[in-house]
């Protein structure tokens, strides 16, 4: 399947990475090569197979819903690009 | 006796326990070497501090006979693993200046069995690569050349740094990972022994996530003893980790009997591929005449679905990888690109993530988002899942049909330089993986072991695949293989 400029945009904008208009075609054809590559899994006969969910057939893990852990802010902070008051900063969301 | 450096970890081991090296002596040796190897790029966060420190610790515990597994060992860690206050960034811009507040289970584990961290390796950023060339801090450089040409060649990918780091013996062992061949791809062609254990094996916590159904920890070493020592103090169950194995860790080294009489080797036909050098192609059955001169009975096989692998791999990954890496948002950690005048929350996004991701992983996640988006979903994502499901099948049917264990290429070529595949399209350097992908899929342990050289003097390795859970096994009749092969040849040195 080939991919167009503007899903190529519109991919780029649901990944939230910026593209710049220039490089969109190069960005499409490059999808539409690795897609091309994908698209050999259409021959396989695929009817009545369960799509795998682990690898290892196990149950997942549970444990008590109980907290084991924190108190501990000005370690979670100590790697953001900004932080105030104990909180993580961002732009401004709502007007 | 050889340069300290230049030691395994068993040979070390016993020499620190007969009281005739120390860890300091064997650590100082180690930071020398790595002091005098810029040239090959491998490590990129040094940490003499911290090893002097451990290494003096080791060694009062030596002397007190108090002295764990791997006490007073000197290893390089991948800088995909999360080591407490020392930069840890998965080879990317947009973890710049992340110094994680805890330390990954494995290098935990590590460190309470007594290993000693040099610093931290060279990779592929989020290990998205075969070359080692996706780096934020540039490529890694492999100590092999061809012969007297003096091309830069490069170490493999993902875990490059951590292969040209052990065979430039800058470190005695290192940590790798492997979701796709990550591991055994650079082993192969930097002649060491690299294991990717079964998907459970190893705990994932604090291993920076790439594609969490297939990442998995595991040793890279010069030795297939070296690597048993090493993955009994990795592995093991974690809480913290909800599907690594509440399976119990037994002592590998004692399962290499050098016995494999008797067991069943699996050669699968859809590995012969077109345009296989003649090489590797002879050296595989040379490996299988090895293991039969052993003892070992050799049986044609058939994987059907091998040809489908990558191209299940590439939906898969990505798939995970997009979801995984959502996380770098330029809130919590890393990278914040700066903004411009009334730039909301989205541009902040948008910006942070295009300046902070390498093209490869800008692609790898864009495809990831594809395929899982609306309309896709069940086209891309599902039927990749579904494939999946039969590869493992493929797996299981020749088990169950008594197969111990099955052996391959572990690359489709040596080593290339440097470069040589900035022209050619992505799926070009995917193909790499088309030997190891397999058993990243169906969450086998795979190794890869040095086996020859090609003519022009650089490693070429052979995988072994083996049951799930039964590394013991797999390392055994690694070892055969390794001393029936006789692999000793090393880089001669440049750098």
């Amino acid at each position: 399947m080939s991919i167009d400029e503007s899903t190529a945009a519109k991919v780029a904008r649901l990944a939230r990475i910026r593209v710049e208009e220039e490089a969109l075609p190069a960005l499409a054809a490059e999808f539409s090569a690795i897609l091309g590559f994908i698209e050999q899994l259409n021959e396989v006969d695929v009817e009545g197979v369960e799509p795998m969910v682990s690898v290892t057939p196990m149950r997942l893990k549970r444990r008590p819903d109980v907290v084991t852990d924190g108190n501990m802010a000005d370690r979670i902070l100590a790697n953001a690009p900004d932080a105030r008051e104990g909180f993580f900063a961002v732009p401004k969301v709502v007007e | 006796m050889s340069e300290l450096n230049e030691l395994g970890l068993a040979e070390a081991r016993d020499l620190l326990r007969k009281g005739e090296v120390t860890s300091v002596e064997l650590t100082e040796a180690c930071l020398q070497a790595i002091e005098a190897a810029d040239a090959l790029n491998a490590f990129v966060h040094k940490t003499p501090e911290i090893a002097l420190e451990r290494a003096r610790a080791a060694d009062e515990r030596l002397r007190a006979g108090d002295a764990p597994a791997m006490c007073g060992l000197p290893i390089g860690i991948k800088d995909l693993f999360c080591t407490r206050g020392v930069p840890s960034q998965a080879a990317s811009r947009i973890l710049e200046g992340f110094r994680p507040e805890y330390e990954s289970t494995v290098t935990d584990q590590l460190q309470q069995a007594g290993a000693v961290m040099l610093g931290k390796l060279n990779m592929d950023e989020f290990a998205m690569g075969s070359s080692n060339e996706t780096s934020v801090y540039g490529n890694a450089v492999s100590p092999w050349r061809r012969g007297n040409d003096d091309t830069a060649l490069t170490p493999g990918g993902s875990s490059g740094g951590s292969a040209a780091a052990v065979a430039a013996d800058l470190c005695l062992a290192a940590t790798g990972t492997d979701t796709g061949g990550s591991i055994r791809q650079p082993a192969a062609f930097t002649g060491i022994v690299g294991l990717k254990p079964t998907y459970g094996r190893c705990s994932r916590w604090g291993i920076v996530a790439f594609a969490s159904s297939l990442d998995q920890a595991g040793p890279m070493t010069k030795t297939v003893r070296d690597a048993a020592i090493m993955l009994t103090a990795m592995a093991g169950p974690d809480p913290k980790d909800s599907t690594s194995a509440e399976i119990e860790v037994p002592d590998f080294e004692a399962a290499l009997t050098g016995d494999i009489r008797g067991r069943k080797i699996g050669i699968p036909k859809e590995y012969r591929m077109e345009g296989m050098p003649a090489e590797i192609e002879a050296l595989w059955a040379k490996g299988a005449e090895m293991l039969r001169d052993a003892g070992a009975e050799i049986v044609d096989i058939s994987l059907p679905h091998t040809k489908y692998a990558l191209p299940a791999y590439y939906v898969i990954a990505p798939a995970e990888a997009s979801s995984n890496l959502a996380r770098y948002d330029g809130v919590r950690y890393g990278h914040r690109a700066k903004l411009a005048e009334g730039d909301g929350i989205t541009e902040m996004y948008e910006k942070t993530r295009a300046e902070g991701f390498g093209a490869e992983v800008q692609r790898r996640v864009m495809i990831g988002t594809y395929v899982l988006s609306a309309g896709f979903y069940d086209a891309y994502y599902n039927r990749a899942r579904r494939v999946r499901t039969l590869i493992k099948r493929d797996f299981e049917a020749v088990f169950a049909e008594g197969i111990d264990a099955i052996l391959t290429p572990a690359t489709p070529s040596a080593a290339f330089a440097l470069g040589e595949m900035a022209q050619a399209d992505p799926v070009q350097m995917y193909l790499n993986d088309v030997f190891t992908v397999t058993v990243n899929l169906a969450g086998l342990p795979g190794i890869s072991v040095p086996a020859g050289l090609d003519g022009h003097g650089l490693p070429l390795g052979l995988q072994l695949i083996g049951r799930p859970w039964e590394e013991g096994e797999l390392l055994n009749t690694a070892q055969v293989l390794e001393s029936a092969a006789g692999f000793v040849a090393k880089p001669a040195r440049w750098w």
